[in-house]
């Protein structure tokens, strides 16, 4: 029955703090990421889809080397630690040998799309029963704001200081794209965490990534666009518009591929 | 059996439940005989895409708590040396064999192919009887310090065929793997961390945790056990020391030059580290070390001679001789 709560005199009680959001599986205010990355929300609405499908008693992830890396020891989930660009290798084997396990990777776009390209793909192609997750920022945010294999086109790094000129450097490479394409994936989405609407979107994704792992249905991969005003050369309140009008019109934002069901969730 | 049939099967009678490779002439054999027997033992075998994911998954794996393996030849191996490097630090168990072109590979299995400051144990069987043993001691060791440990086996080893029995053989109790990752303890407030760049327990400083990791290489090369086999040394003016292969001809060459009376005798390290120097020194003392290897002549300088520098019994080191009757293993350029 709804309390009706006068306001004709003062409370009976005084008002209680019946939830405070705080991440369960998160330390918060312990890592020092840059004020304004996108990171840590990608993180939050990833551990909050483990513990709303209840797999956090067996979850495991392969953390790769980047900023992010902070997380190991700032995250409560059973930590892997892997080389630049190797965790999807070494998810492979873990999840072999602990089938009943929920085994995702933590890697940037440095990690996994310039160090590590063929071991993503190849987990992918093998359709192995891991999820691996793609923080891309579009920089090396670690090593000091350089060009990665997602930059786009005309982004300003450290070393396309005119910024990114496909005569000069190329093309991103759009790996959500390309693994939508790769038979063994059962799940391909790109998400971002720019507003609370992407980020609600985003824990979809998760969810959506998990709940097929742990039906064994196949390789699943959620890539996030993170705000990196940093790496970006921007103010930290211009980072997550600078995502929406460079990045996100690159790397398009939606569900590629889900077996599950017809795409466009 | 083949040699590295006979090495497959010992690696399952220890217990390996997981092992990844990437074809390679002359390992390729033992991939082939673990990807037959390990499905059947509820073990999982995977042809990996490259060197640097069979590494990385056979990591993975004994992160996982089972025993793993990978291997390779040398060139396999130098792709793999950032990861056997590090996973020295992030104290994993994990035996990799080295199935060598030649003995060229002593230089990167024993004064370190990778970064940092690492060991590996090295095992090197002289036949296959003895590699039967000596993987399964791998395995052992591996578990017993929580570091990798490589087997330097040859082409010989992997195709010479003999009768053998591959049973398991029991190295004593090891204490569980208490560290190793399931998934359970996410969510506790405690989770595992396997990590190079710390230890199990909370996160300290990188630096203690180097220093920790050098204490143990420091454990290692004191209380590995030193295992040698020597022959004919009594009296001998003239001590051959060799490994692999090449020592089993030597033993055999050796014992017949003393049936002809000449004053020779040999030793043989099965450790290549930590190196038995003592066991070495004792074999030669009062006669002149010999070293004998397949590598390059001249080379041996890599091998037992630059290193009895420090060794009580050296007095000249001459220069090496390929071993007798031995045809030359494939070069390092033609690469199946």
């Amino acid at each position: 029955m709804t309390q009706i709560v006068p306001t004709d005199r003062p409370p009976d009680r005084p008002a209680q703090l019946l939830d405070d959001f705080t991440p369960s599986l998160m330390a918060t205010g312990t890592h020092q990421l840059c004020p304004g990355c996108g990171e840590p929300v990608a993180v939050r609405a990833l551990t909050e889809a483990i513990e709303a499908l209840e797999l956090t008693r067996r979850t495991m992830c392969v953390i790769g080397i980047g900023c992010y890396t902070a997380f190991s020891s700032a995250v409560d989930i059973e930590m892997l630690q892997a080389l630049h660009g190797r965790a999807p290798s070494l998810a492979t084997g873990l999840k072999r040998v602990r089938p009943e396990g929920i085994v995702f990777t933590l890697q940037g776009d440095g990690d996994m799309v310039n160090e590590g390209l063929q071991e993503v793909i190849h987990a992918a192609a093998r359709g192995e029963r891991v999820t691996c997750v793609l923080l891309n920022n579009g920089v090396f945010g670690e090593t000091g704001g350089h060009m990665t294999a997602t930059t786009v086109i005309g982004q300003r790094t450290k070393n396309t200081l005119e910024g990114r000129d496909p005569a000069a450097h190329g093309y991103p490479i759009l790996l959500s794209d390309i693994i939508a394409g790769i038979q063994g994936s059962a799940f391909v989405g790109r998400g971002s965490v720019n507003s609370a609407g992407e980020v609600a979107r985003l824990g979809r994704m998760f969810r959506r990534a998990f709940e097929l792992q742990a039906a064994g249905a196949g390789f699943t991969f959620v890539e996030v666009l993170t705000m990196c005003p940093t790496g970006w050369f921007v103010e930290v309140q211009e980072g997550p518009d600078y995502l929406k009008d460079h990045l996100s019109p690159v790397h398009t934002i939606g569900v590629l591929k889900d077996v599950g069901h017809a795409v466009g969730a | 059996m083949e040699g590295a049939e006979a090495i497959a099967e010992a690696m399952v009678a220890a217990g390996c439940r997981f092992f990844a490779g990437y074809p390679m002439t002359p390992f390729t054999e033992v991939l082939e005989g673990m990807a037959r027997l390990l499905p059947a033992v509820g073990g999982v075998c995977i042809n990996a895409e490259s060197e640097l994911e069979a590494v990385g998954m056979a990591w993975g794996a004994a992160a996982g708590g089972v025993r793993a393996a990978t291997g390779s030849v040398g060139q396999g191996l130098s792709l793999m040396q950032e990861s056997l490097s590090e996973a020295c630090n992030a104290q994993v168990p994990l035996v990799v064999l080295n199935m060598a072109r030649g003995q060229g590979d002593y230089f990167q299995a024993t004064r370190g192919g990778g970064h940092g400051d690492y060991r590996h144990i090295v095992l090197a069987p002289a036949d296959i009887t003895e590699a039967i043993r000596t993987v399964q001691l791998a395995f052992h060791l591996a578990d017993e310090w929580r570091n990798p440990v490589t087997v330097l086996g040859d082409y010989y080893l992997a195709h010479v065929q003999e009768a053998v029995d591959p049973g398991p053989i029991d190295f004593g109790e090891l204490p569980p793997k208490d560290w190793a990752l399931d998934g359970a303890s996410s969510g506790s407030g405690a989770a595992k961390v396997v990590s190079p760049l710390r230890g199990d327990g909370p996160a300290g400083s990188y630096g203690d945790h180097l220093a920790r990791m050098g204490e143990r290489v420091k454990a290692m090369e004191r209380s590995v056990e030193p295992l040698v086999e020597s022959g004919h040394t009594d009296g001998a003016e003239l001590v051959v020391v060799a490994y692999g292969t090449p020592g089993r001809y030597v033993r055999y060459v050796v014992s017949r030059m003393r049936a002809a009376g000449v004053p020779v005798g040999f030793v043989r390290p099965i450790n290549l580290w930590p190196f038995p120097y003592e066991a070495v020194a004792r074999a030669a003392e009062g006669a002149a070390p010999w070293p004998c290897t397949s590598s390059t002549p001249g080379r041996c300088s890599t091998t037992c001679g630059s290193r009895c520098a420090a060794c009580p019994c050296r007095s000249s080191v001459a220069s090496a001789t390929t071993a007798p009757g031995s045809a030359s293993p494939p070069t390092s350029a033609s690469r199946r």
